[in-house]
């Protein structure tokens, strides 16, 4: 396992994508730091790129490289090597990649700036936002063998996630706002790991005042210890179980 | 007793009622084959009658919808281990575009980790050393075949299995390649060669498949082709059992 992890980790360094990435991660945290006076309004700003940068880099990035890497994977093959370990390799090389560039781009600015819970906090989802999305990557690159159409999962599956499902949320909120919605809405941010990632770090932030009631509901249920470790496990969800599918779909395919 | 045993070990490779659907195209159709250790077995047959298919299903490469694939006794699906005892040369050969020729023979030895002293014939023949700087993606298709020759025969396999092993090469190489092929040959190795090239086969081979839309045709050795079909070339063998074959079907 340990050797195909280091061969991919090697091969990721050397294509200088995730180290550009690295750097405007590291960029746009230290600019917006700077730029604002005051901490919280920085905090947001960084809330929005790892919302929106972070998933869009992760599952293109994350896809691309799987379909470049079918040479590999066959070469592989034909050797004593278990499919599994080719698989879960991969995924590690490449999750830890992107992890690791979020951590160094992200990460050091934010513990500098605000080493408090918050930040803490926005370091551990943007490392578990960055696998999820490299998890749906996977996901996405073995249900087609088409690299284009694959590709072209991957951008849907961002687009549904960080801007469609929030319309229909919207939506949903508007047309049934007369009935007691509140706590379904709470399990509909479930189906989305960048809403739970949102509003996770939005009750942090205390500016979940200005989500009126439904914002209460959400402090309820997620202000408390039982909540965060649930919406934790569900956004860990997120990247085992699209993983665990593509896994099996990995074993059972023909190269 | 003894028998049993004697042809338990001798019998490498066995397949049975294999099937194989890519869609709705049934490629492979109950095939049934066994190989034994010391032969050297050309598969044969015209384009897209399954050859790669067959082989790349006892790698592990293709899995079967149904039938099995044993490798010494043992089935081979969801196993990994018995290919450290396989060298497989593919048809056509695709590493990652920018790992260069050494880096690749580095990543293979690394992965197969085997304690046994490196068989560096080809590697010498071909002057691979040469090379080793070159990237995978600038290389001619001939050059590839010289690596994938090289990293086949490189782990002294039990196993051979050659898909169009000359396709590609130079004549010398492929004398090279030839003369390799039979001192493994006479190390008592299985080697399975796919190839259109039948007077390439001459001196090498002790058996014959042939394949046919997904069928095993037959399977028989050298002597028995040639003494039914009283040809002393392969080629013309093959061609003579093919005509004779046709003409039930003609009106």
């Amino acid at each position: 396992m340990n050797k195909i992890v280091k061969i991919i980790f090697l091969d990721i360094l050397k294509n200088k994508i995730v180290l550009a990435y690295m750097l405007m991660l590291a960029v746009l945290s230290w600019s917006s730091f700077a730029l604002e006076d005051n901490t919280a309004k920085g905090l947001l700003t960084i809330l929005n790129v790892i919302l929106f940068t972070v998933p869009l880099v992760s599952v293109l990035f994350a896809t691309i490289y799987i379909y470049n890497s079918t040479e590999f994977i066959e070469l592989l093959l034909s050797q004593p090597v278990k499919r599994k370990k080719i698989w879960v390799g991969l995924f590690t090389g490449l999750s830890l990649s992107l992890v690791i560039a979020f951590l160094l781009g992200s990460g050091i600015p934010l513990l500098i700036y605000s080493a408090d819970s918050v930040g803490f906090m926005m370091i551990v989802v943007g490392c578990l936002i960055s696998v999820v999305f490299a998890a749906l990557a996977f996901l996405s690159s073995i249900l087609t063998r088409d690299k284009a159409k694959g590709i072209g999962i991957s951008i849907m599956l961002w687009l549904y996630f960080a801007l469609i499902f929030d319309g229909i949320v919207l939506f949903l909120l508007f047309q049934l706002s007369d009935y007691p919605i509140e706590n379904a809405m709470v399990g509909l941010t479930a189906l989305s790991p960048i809403d739970l990632a949102r509003i996770q770090i939005l009750l942090h932030l205390d500016v979940s005042a200005m989500m009126g009631y439904t914002g209460a509901i959400f402090r309820d249920f997620f202000g408390t210890t039982m909540g965060l470790v649930a919406s934790f496990l569900l956004l860990c969800l997120w990247a085992f179980i699209p993983f665990m599918i593509s896994l099996k779909k990995f074993k059972k395919k023909d190269l | 007793m003894w028998i049993c045993e004697k042809i338990c070990v001798l019998i490498m490779i066995e397949i049975k009622s294999l099937n194989k659907k890519f869609g709705k195209l049934q490629i492979l159709k109950d095939v049934s084959v066994s190989c034994k250790k010391g032969e050297c077995i050309a598969l044969i047959g015209p384009n897209g009658c399954g050859k790669t298919t067959l082989i790349k299903s006892f790698l592990g490469m293709v899995i079967p919808d149904s039938g099995s694939v044993e490798f010494e006794g043992k089935s081979v699906l969801g196993e990994f281990q018995y290919r450290d005892r396989i060298g497989y040369m593919p048809q056509i050969g695709r590493y990652p575009d920018n790992m260069t020729i050494g880096q690749v023979i580095e990543m293979i030895k690394e992965i197969r980790q085997s304690d046994e002293t490196l068989d560096k014939d080809l590697y010498e023949a071909f002057k691979i050393e040469e090379l080793s700087d070159k990237k995978m993606r600038t290389l001619s298709g001939g050059t590839t075949q010289k690596v994938s020759a090289t990293l086949a025969f490189m782990f002294n396999p039990d196993v051979l299995i050659l898909d169009e092993p000359t396709a590609g090469l130079d004549p010398l190489a492929s004398e090279l390649l030839k003369e390799k092929i039979i001192k493994e040959k006479e190390k008592g190795k299985l080697i399975l060669i796919t190839s259109h090239l039948l007077s390439e086969l001459d001196d090498l081979i002790t058996e014959i498949i042939f394949m046919q839309e997904g069928n095993i045709h037959f399977h028989k050795t050298v002597e028995q082709l040639k003494a039914e079909t009283g040809e002393q070339k392969i080629s013309k063998a093959i061609a003579y059992v093919l005509k004779n074959n046709q003409k039930p079907n003609e009106p």
